[in-house]
């Protein structure tokens, strides 16, 4: 099983993204931005969190218009599998991989802090280590983390069983308490909060090791 | 040529700085202030031949997310 970590300027969260996907069995090859083609055989690709660009003119914006990002398009169309985490939840939605926008979080304070994550669905590659209900202790640090889409596209997600995470509690005036969401196809998942800084029991918590677990099972070799 | 692109979040989106400045203005006795946008100015030198067209185009692509924001273009 093979994942590649895009690295932008202002990636901060690459290496920790890579050790996670690791820890769950995935060797990782470091993708440079200026790069334009993925390497070959690879099975998921993580967007990690960061600044990129330092986030500027919106956070995401300029990420995605890199060539990484258009191989990174290609390999969803082709039904490829990704994550985007934080930033790369903001370069998805900027990529118009996933819908929606982040704005700037309600409160207007960049929130760095440990918060409870429900489980929406466990019917993804991503959730399915958990049970939909489950509310795990997930860090949180962001100050553009509040999703907002359209009323056609929240009634769309709905429907379609596409929020994958929801907050406990809101912290940052995201509609619907909506944390991460799924492609049409659940092969790409974008979500705030950072699986990848509780996956080892030096950070103080592991429940997002299952996140990477379950991708490692599905996307293990037959 | 020049052209200066306005950005504003579109209506009906939250705009929590626009808030806080908002709230601010009140708290130093603007009571006149019922409400804030806040939004961004860019503007662009452009080469001769560019076309309020390619300044749209920028917009859509780049300069404005069309999810949540609206934008103005103004040829100087």
């Amino acid at each position: 099983m093979r994942a590649a970590v895009i690295v932008f300027p202002g990636s901060n969260c690459d290496r920790d993204l890579a050790v996670a996907f690791e820890q769950a069995g995935f060797s990782v090859d470091m993708v440079w931005h200026k790069d334009a083609a993925l390497p070959e055989g690879i099975d998921i690709v993580g967007v990690p969190g960061g600044f990129s660009y330092g986030d500027y003119l919106r956070c995401g914006a300029i990420a995605a218009q890199s060539p990484i990002c258009k191989a990174l398009a290609s390999h969803t169309e082709r039904g490829g599998y990704a994550v985007g985490i934080c930033n790369g939840f903001q370069v998805l939605t900027e990529t118009g991989i996933l819908p929606g926008a982040l704005l700037r979080n309600a409160g207007l304070k960049y929130i760095c802090k440990t918060i409870g994550l429900k489980v929406e669905t466990s019917d993804s590659a991503f959730t399915e280590g958990y049970n939909a209900g489950d509310v795990i202790d997930i860090p949180i640090a962001h100050h553009d983390g509040n999703y907002f889409a359209d009323d056609a596209t929240i009634s769309e997600l709905k429907d379609q069983d596409r929020i994958a995470f929801t907050y406990a509690e809101n912290p940052n005036g995201s509609r619907d308490d909506i944390a991460g969401i799924l492609s049409h196809n659940r092969r790409v998942l974008g979500m705030m909060p950072h699986p990848e800084r509780a996956a080892d029991s030096g950070h103080g918590g592991t429940d997002g090791t299952a996140l990477f677990r379950a991708l490692a099972g599905v996307l293990a070799p037959a | 040529m020049k052209a200066r692109v306005h950005v504003m979040l579109k209506n009906g989106v939250l705009d929590p700085q626009g808030e806080a400045v908002r709230h601010a203005l009140g708290a130093m006795g603007f009571d006149q202030v019922e409400g804030v946008r806040q939004g961004k100015v860019i503007d662009l030198e452009l080469a001769d031949g560019a076309t309020e067209a390619d300044v749209t185009k920028m917009c859509e692509k780049l300069l404005a997310n069309t999810v949540i924001e609206r934008f103005e273009i103004e040829l100087l």
